[in-house]
């Protein structure tokens, strides 16, 4: 694994990367249930991200600053209904802060 | 002249996904406008649809986003979505690559695009064809706006593409119809999904109507954040819009908060000069 002292932007390019990739093929969804470990391998993530997504910790990625465009088809990917996939994010603000990078670390009405 | 319809329309994954979580007086109000979006568009008789649309990750990514692109094939699959989640069942859309060649090379002229010859469809373009194209029978040809990613192309570049779309339309023997899709103010897939900012969405489609250039393109990206939520960054389809209008006014057929549906849903037409048949 790469040193985790490289920026955040970058690390969540390449955690919005492997969610993306996730989201739309089947082979990744297998590996994702059958080797997370080595999956998780194959992108340049820091070790709180990864722990993360070991967690299934939907509200952390939304803080981290996952773009909710492709969180949501995640979330749903665990099973979240709509309304569980929005209390996720609100309970993930609430446990670790304000969105930390990305497109809604401009938001100021964080609920 | 072969331009024979514009129109803009809401896109959200709600609307087909959630229908049965909205309030059933204002949405089935929605669902007619739709319908009679439908009727106008294929009593204008087209033998191709543009939909300009701002997709949200379905086949642009970060690692090589366009700004703007078109499709140039022959075929489209779609939705992308998982078709329970969004209520729409995964089909083939038929393409015109022919047709989306040619246009291409002409827009080439006055705006750079890029051309996919592969291309899915997400939500933003698929819940606009369940409603107005339900037999998938027209040969659809999908236009991308990023409004995902920043950095985003200005609002004056949507407005050039607008112009250098209709501008290839008018160019091609064929009937073209065009349809841009995007939300106004909204916050999809955020925990502010379903706050909609109405004050701004009427001012903006005050301005969408009056298709006035100068007023529709002066909003800063930071004001339409501020306001409007990253969803805002979508107007710019309804900026191309107004500006294939060539100065016509815009027509407001509907518009409604329905926050289950995450935006205020619109229908928009700008009424096209007639063709004199032959």
């Amino acid at each position: 694994m790469p040193g985790s002292d490289y920026n955040r932007a970058m690390s969540l390019y390449y955690l919005q990367k492997f969610l993306y990739q996730l989201n739309r093929d089947a082979g990744v969804q297998r590996r994702f249930r059958e080797d997370l470990e080595g999956l998780l391998g194959d992108y340049d993530l820091t070790d709180e991200e990864r722990a993360a997504i070991r967690a299934r910790d939907v509200g952390l990625l939304y803080v981290f600053g996952v773009n909710g465009q492709i969180l949501m088809h995640y979330a749903a990917l665990l099973g979240l209904e709509w309304n569980e996939y929005l209390e996720a994010m609100r309970q993930g603000v609430r446990r670790h802060g304000p969105v930390r990078a990305g497109l809604y670390a401009m938001t100021t009405d964080q609920r | 002249m072969s331009t024979v319809f514009i129109g803009v329309c809401s896109h959200g994954p709600g609307i087909t996904g959630r229908a049965g979580r909205a309030d059933p007086r204002v949405r089935d109000e929605f669902y007619r406008s739709f319908e009679r979006m439908r009727a106008a568009l294929e009593a204008a008789r087209p033998d191709a649809l543009v939909v300009v649309a701002a997709e949200h990750f379905a086949n642009f990514f970060m690692n090589n986003m366009p700004a703007f692109a078109m499709g140039m094939a022959q075929y489209y699959d779609g939705p992308i979505e998982d078709e329970k989640w969004l209520a729409i069942q995964r089909r083939r859309v038929p393409g015109n690559a022919n047709l989306s060649r040619r246009l291409i090379g002409a827009i080439l002229s006055d705006v750079d695009l890029a051309y996919a010859e592969e291309w899915k469809f997400d939500h933003g373009v698929m819940v606009p064809l369940h409603f107005l194209t339900p037999r998938y029978d027209l040969p659809v040809i999908p236009v991308n706006i990023n409004c995902q990613g920043p950095p985003l192309s200005p609002l004056t570049r949507a407005w050039a593409l607008g112009e250098a779309l209709r501008r290839a339309c008018d160019a091609v023997p064929e009937r073209i119809a065009i349809v841009a899709t995007g939300g106004i103010s909204h916050w999809p897939a955020t925990p502010d999904s379903g706050k909609i900012n109405e004050a701004w969405d009427r001012e903006f489609l005050r301005r969408w109507s009056l298709n006035e250039r100068d007023a529709l393109v002066s909003y800063t990206d930071e004001e339409t954040y501020r306001d409007a939520g990253q969803g805002g960054f979508e107007i710019r389809t309804f900026v191309a819009a107004a500006a294939a209008g060539n100065g016509a006014k815009g027509e407001i057929w509907f518009y409604e908060p329905i926050p289950i549906f995450a935006v205020g849903c619109t229908i928009g037409v700008i009424p096209v000069e007639a063709v004199v048949a032959g």
